[in-house]
């Protein structure tokens, strides 16, 4: 158990590095030149403004050298400095990082809760409407473009019918609650500003259901399969036979082995929650990493580009590294070697 | 009890082909008539449609009536026929990026399982970076450095998903390639290419048949999100992504978005609608 973890946690840098080393290739091999993005397009014909721009952002050296000089920055803790923003990627990442992060985890939250609870209503009443229905459900989350979804929430639920609030964290002209977790919500009810949080969470729903519906999706499917799983195991059988509600049954005994499945794929949709983050935080104009990667990738901003390619490639690892040992833990039939 | 009766059933009734089976679900059908609907609008909307897709129509805005059913955009195009267009990037799109990720994925799979050693290290390490990437983030990256364009969009949609088929068809040959019936063709002589052609990709084929349908929705839904954030198809081509990017710019004329997005729901709809049937029915163990 422990030498798997240890040979997880070597082979992640390894990982890192070969992320760190196709984002690199990426952005400099390819002809689109970032410098018209520095200096704007007026100035591409001045050439001394072209030259002290590239001396300045050090693109007039050799790209061996300018990989070098990447990676040593990298493992400095230097991310770079952003073309856009023009302030340390690294800065800008964990500047926007909680916002991403609330609305993910609030996205997991709803996901994983509805999803559960649509499976065992699948499981219980497989084969008849309400099963087919949740089925339909799913389907349809994992095949809805989520910006588009977006889009007509937005003009239902806050053009037409004002029931909730339009885009972004804040109510216009507000200042963010004192920071402490970056978490709107959090912070604003330790700041005793009810009004505030109540605002902020109404700001969350929206968002996360769109971000969440897919994962809803893929966690009914996965519950009622290994639920249909279980229901013919022994242990069903005896639970049955000692006159066990078939509640009791299906809580207690039927979900809890069939949770375990469960973890996995919550941990491994992160990936697909990251992706989902990106339209999401666009449509909901969410000032979180997602946003900023639409807007590096927009005005070819290398840096910041990279910088997000490392960030999420780092979460991704490690939320499958996390993912794999909770589910040895969880499970004591699984050895890992 | 009905599990042992299946079981029997399934044994003594001579099976029929598993396409025809799958074809008797009503699922399968849907997302079959779906399909097919797009495809006899992308051969015959330019002979019957009364407007052009880039042509202005009407003027600017009009909300849905009787001479544009779903209304006009800002340059008074008319949504209605932009959509129905819109099939003719969305889909060709798609079946691009699959053929050539099943193609590149497959080979540097199957090469990776049938000769190992250090092909398959250096296949398998290379996919593993490519998959710790959270794919729209790698997707956004190569399209932005590739510059706009459906083509690009294609190239860079095919470095995201080589490695799912390189992964599977790996898995496959390598638990094929120990069958009592690739022994005997080894001990009778058969050279290593017509047993790896012969003997085990067919016998691969159809997890991969399976992951297609289901990965073809996928790619659309990437596809016109790409286009949707600027990345991929540009205006005016009536792309699903650039018709509804266009409709959120208009936020309060809810009828621009409206048809696009409905039209990227129904094709992935219709595509996981045929990969979950055909699952079902060639791989009954793998989710009931």
């Amino acid at each position: 158990m422990a030498r798997y973890v240890l040979k997880r946690l070597a082979i992640a840098p390894l990982l890192l590095i070969g992320i760190v080393t196709i984002a690199f290739v990426i952005s400099r091999l390819i002809p689109a030149n970032p410098l018209v993005s520095i200096v704007g397009e007026r100035n591409m014909g001045n050439p001394t403004v072209v030259a002290a721009a590239e001396a300045r952002w050090g693109l007039d050296k050799s790209i061996p050298a300018q990989y070098a000089s990447y990676m040593g920055n990298l493992v400095r803790g230097d991310f770079g400095t952003s073309f856009r923003t023009k302030s340390s990627v690294w800065d800008d990442l964990t500047e926007r990082l909680p916002a991403t992060a609330e609305l993910t985890l609030a996205a997991l939250l709803f996901g994983a809760v509805a999803g559960v609870l649509l499976g065992v209503v699948a499981a219980v009443k497989r084969d008849r409407a309400l099963d087919h229905l949740a089925r339909l459900f799913a389907l349809t989350g994992s095949s809805i473009p989520v910006f588009w979804l977006g889009l007509i929430l937005l003009f239902v639920f806050y053009a037409r019918l004002g029931w909730l609030p339009g885009p972004g964290r804040l109510p216009p002209r507000t200042l963010p609650p004192p920071h402490l977790t970056g978490f709107y919500t959090i912070d604003s009810l330790a700041a005793g500003n009810f009004s505030l949080f109540w605002n902020c969470a109404k700001r969350l729903i929206m968002p996360a259901f769109v971000l969440g519906w897919g994962l809803t999706g893929i966690v009914s499917r996965l519950i009622r399969a290994s639920m249909l799983d279980e229901l013919y195991a022994d242990y069903v059988r005896t639970a049955r036979a000692k006159g066990l509600a078939e509640r009791t049954v299906m809580i207690r005994h039927v979900l809890r082995n069939a949770l375990l499945p469960t973890i996995t794929i919550i941990g491994l949709s992160f990936g697909a929650l990251l992706t989902g983050a990106v339209l999401t935080e666009t449509i909901f104009s969410w000032n979180g990493i997602g946003s900023y990667a639409v807007e590096a990738t927009r005005t070819l901003d290398y840096p910041a580009i990279n910088g997000v390619c490392i960030l999420g490639g780092a979460i991704f690892i490690l939320t499958s590294l996390v993912t794999d040992v909770m589910y040895a833990v969880v499970d004591p039939k699984i050895r890992l070697s | 009890m009905t599990v042992v009766l299946e079981a029997v059933t399934v044994s003594l009734v001579p099976a029929r082909h598993p396409f025809l089976r799958a074809l008797r679900r009503p699922q399968f059908a849907i997302g079959l008539g779906v399909l097919a609907f797009w495809i006899l609008m992308i051969i015959t909307v330019s002979w019957w449609a009364p407007y052009g897709p880039i042509e202005q129509a009407g003027d600017r805005l009009q909300s849905p009536n009787s001479s544009h059913w779903l209304g006009t955009d800002t340059l008074g195009r008319d949504v209605l026929t932009r959509t129905l267009y819109g099939a003719r990037y969305s889909l060709p799109t798609a079946a691009a990026v699959i053929a050539f990720t099943v193609v590149i994925g497959s080979s540097l799979g199957a090469l990776a399982g049938f000769r190992g050693g250090w092909i398959d290290t250096v296949i398998m390490r290379f996919s593993d970076v490519v998959l710790a990437f959270p794919p729209i983030l790698l997707a956004m990256a190569v399209a932005a450095a590739l510059g706009p364009g459906l083509r690009n969009t294609v190239l860079a949609l095919i470095v995201v998903w080589w490695p799912i088929y390189a992964r599977l068809l790996r898995g496959q040959v390598i638990s094929i390639r120990h069958r009592e019936h690739i022994e005997a063709a080894v001990s009778v002589g058969v050279p290593k290419r017509r047993i790896l052609r012969r003997h085990i990709l067919p016998l691969a084929t159809t997890p991969v048949l399976i992951n297609a349908t289901m990965d073809f929705g996928q790619v659309v839904l990437l596809t016109a999100s790409l286009s949707f954030l600027g990345l991929g198809a540009v205006p005016p081509t009536p792309e699903w992504g650039v018709l509804i990017d266009e409709g959120s710019r208009n936020f309060y004329q809810w009828w621009i978005a409206l048809a696009p997005g409905a039209a990227i729901l129904s094709v992935v709809l219709a595509f996981n609608f045929l990969g979950d049937s055909l699952r079902d029915v060639f791989d009954p163990r793998g989710r009931p």
